[in-house]
């Protein structure tokens, strides 16, 4: 299943170990093995809902993406546009009978969609792991930090406790953690938050997986450790070879890590394509919009340009593109087609594809921009 | 570590300081003459109201009584019974004139009883409640938690003493499945056995609380982050559920249990009458109908000294349970 490459045996190895050995080092921190650009995970028209009192609530439809191995794909949206829902999808981590998961999802040739609990336990932390936005909630507040990595190597890998401890601090180490001995025995508590932040990032790597979800990982963190968490994956990234997928709404970070964007609003993808393109010229009126509101140190501008409106409610989405109350080019589209049709998610370009009505929708934004 | 177990027994002490001025304050300062109300005899010889005066010192000034009386409690001290003074041991805790006992060996003869009741009542509501309560959060918004959720408020809302009678009619008298309290003379399984009965009915009581209090801390933990985190790790359910979420959720029941647990251990007023244990609750309420002063000070005394400690325990047990109290 994994891809894990055969260690050659060590030629000094005693046949035999004696009574008094020290206990197997944990398996080494070894890369992936595998072609850059394998498709790790295939997601085919996802759709989540969940029954809430006042209707469905639609939180992801009919998405399609896919995340390859060396790669950072990121998932761009606002609050409430559904990147958080679809990547917890990934890991099976939505309670069955709360909510309705159509679609596919292939993890490493494993259909996660209406997958059996012992499936998705053994997928889980070993071929995909995930690190959560808020690392002071999301980790234990009772458990010592290397304990709770430890048990995530545990679960997957019949070694002793001894072991296990021990290559939770290895991860401690290698995430950058000074003292990791010491660390490792520590509460998160006494933790600062880029730590707690690494710590989270040696738990989701410790089982060395192939996809690795960073759900928000530097929202809670001060911009110049932001910046460290965010070299600190992309350097494990290239070491381990693995995909990644940066869930986030701060397009700042996704300039600096992501190959891959997919944009997403309202429980949709918009556009999609590689990152420098779309960010260099986005097609798609929401994605403008937002790269248009992104603070900028170099252009001279009073204030802060914003989108207007709120998202919509996911129970009764607007009627046509979910996008139109508030979307400022839409009296570009002929026939009021965006109010009353759902675009389609077309390719607009080679790698490059849009779910808008514009025609020529770059041009419609360059003149908007100029107007 | 240390320093926090520390001051959590310097601050029990305090308490338990002022609780005894405040019963000594309560029953030696009124302004009826204890001694007549003590007086066992519907008529007192002189010499039985100067017995009384001279070992409850009312005849000195407040504070001089005060003295003697936490002097007892610490050293001992003497307590004239028909006109011989009669050593009082540490920790004195006065000498019923009526029963002609003192109230340390009265309460000390029948607090096992309640005691043996309390901790099988607690054996009950814990294992049912918690278990109960955590099925129930696990299936929110299920027929059967709603069911679970209604029982409970239905149970609990009926007073012990109604529930309490029926059960001690129907399955000690009418249909006796379960053996009738006898005491402690007669033996260890004997007395175990009578036990049985009072403990499931008051045990079942207070499991309706911890079923509701285990459910909504439970609900709550189950939702955090870290209980993600703990299934995104590929572990069991049943470790998520039990290793991280239950170690969580039980904190707030620590805090009640330790409450709850001091009020049981200080007397069961009604369950002890219905059933007919040798309890402390019931001999406080025959003390109380007797006048017997002593020994409703000594009751009442045992019954705040036990809720101080138990708190302190509590709090103990909470910094062994969540790491960061350590700290504060």
């Amino acid at each position: 299943m994994s891809a894990q490459p055969i260690q050659p045996e060590p030629a000094d190895r005693p046949a035999i170990l004696p009574m008094d050995a020290p206990a197997p080092a944990p398996k080494p921190v070894v890369p992936i093995v595998a072609p850059i650009g394998e498709v790790v995970l295939q997601v085919t028209d996802l759709a989540v809902r969940f029954p809430s009192d006042e209707g469905p609530v639609n939180a992801v439809q009919d998405l399609s993406y896919e995340a390859r191995l060396g790669r950072t794909l990121a998932i761009v949206g606002e609050s409430g546009s559904g990147k958080s829902v679809s990547s917890m999808a990934v890991l099976g981590l939505h309670n069955a009978k709360r909510s309705t998961i159509t679609g596919s999802i292939l993890l490493d040739g494993h259909e996660i969609v209406g997958a059996e609990e012992s499936l998705l336990r053994k997928l889980r932390s070993n071929t995909a792991a995930m690190i959560f936005q808020d690392p002071l909630s999301a980790l234990h507040p009772f458990y010592k930090v290397g304990s709770q990595i430890a048990e995530a190597y545990l679960a997957h890998n019949s070694v002793s406790k001894q072991v296990a401890r021990k290559r939770a601090v290895e991860m401690l180490d290698l995430v950058g953690i000074p003292t990791p001995e010491r660390r490792a025995r520590q509460f998160p508590h006494e933790f600062s938050g880029g730590m707690r932040q690494r710590a989270m990032i040696a738990l989701g790597l410790v089982n060395n997986p192939k996809l690795l979800i960073a759900d928000e990982p530097t929202t809670a963190l001060d911009v110049t450790v932001q910046a460290q968490i965010l070299d600190l994956v992309k350097n494990l990234q290239q070491e381990f070879g693995s995909a990644v997928i940066l869930i986030t709404h701060d397009l700042g970070v996704v300039a600096e890590v992501a190959d891959d964007i997919l944009v997403m609003y309202a429980g949709r993808a918009v556009e999609k394509g590689l990152a420098k393109d779309v960010l260099a010229r986005p097609q798609h009126p929401y994605t403008y919009a937002l790269l248009q509101s992104l603070p900028s140190a170099s252009e001279d501008s009073d204030r802060l340009l914003t989108i207007k409106g709120s998202p919509p409610s996911l129970v009764n989405l607007p009627s046509g593109c979910s996008f139109h109350p508030r979307c400022a080019v839409r009296d570009r589209v002929p026939g009021d087609a965006c109010a009353r049709t759902l675009p389609e998610l077309r390719t607009s370009a080679p790698g490059r594809q849009i779910r808008c009505h514009l025609a020529n929708p770059e041009q419609v934004l360059t003149e908007e921009h100029f107007a | 570590m240390l320093i926090y177990i520390g001051r959590r027994i310097l601050m029990a002490i305090s308490v338990v300081l002022v609780v005894l001025v405040a019963t000594f304050l309560l029953f030696f300062a009124g302004p009826a003459d204890p001694a007549q109300a003590m007086c066992g005899e519907t008529r007192c010889t002189t010499q039985r109201l100067e017995d009384i005066r001279r070992s409850l010192g009312t005849d000195r000034p407040v504070a001089a009584q005060f003295s003697e009386y936490f002097k007892g409690l610490f050293v001992g001290r003497d307590i004239y019974v028909s006109g011989a003074p009669k050593k009082c041991e540490a920790p004195c805790l006065g000498f019923s004139f009526r029963t002609g006992i003192e109230v340390k060996d009265a309460i000390a003869v029948r607090f096992p009883n309640t005691a043996m009741l309390a901790l099988m009542t607690m054996v009950i509501f814990l294992s049912v409640g918690v278990s109960t309560g955590v099925l129930a959060a696990r299936r929110r918004g299920s027929a059967l938690d709603r069911g679970i959720v209604g029982f409970s408020q239905v149970f609990g809302s009926i007073p012990s003493y109604i529930t309490g009678l029926l059960f001690a009619l129907y399955f000690t008298v009418l249909y006796p499945i379960l053996p009738r309290y006898t005491n402690r003379g007669d033996g260890l399984p004997a007395w175990l056995g009578g036990l049985i009965a009072p403990a499931i009915i008051l045990g079942l009581f207070y499991a309706t609380g911890y079923v509701r209090y285990a459910r909504a801390s439970m609900v709550d933990t189950l939702s955090q982050d870290y209980v993600r985190t703990a299934r995104s790790k590929g572990i069991g359910e049943q470790t998520v559920v039990y290793k991280h979420a239950l170690r969580a959720a039980l904190s707030p029941v620590v805090t009640i249990l330790g409450l709850d647990m001091a009020g049981l251990l200080s007397g069961t007023l009604i369950t002890e009458q219905i059933f007919g244990v040798d309890g402390i609750g019931r001999f406080a309420i025959e003390s109380l109908r007797n006048d017997d002063l002593p020994i409703i000070m000594g009751t009442v005394l045992v019954g705040c000294v036990l809720v101080v400690i138990m708190n302190l325990v509590v709090d103990i047990a909470y910094s062994f349970i969540d790491p960061r109290v350590r700290l504060s």
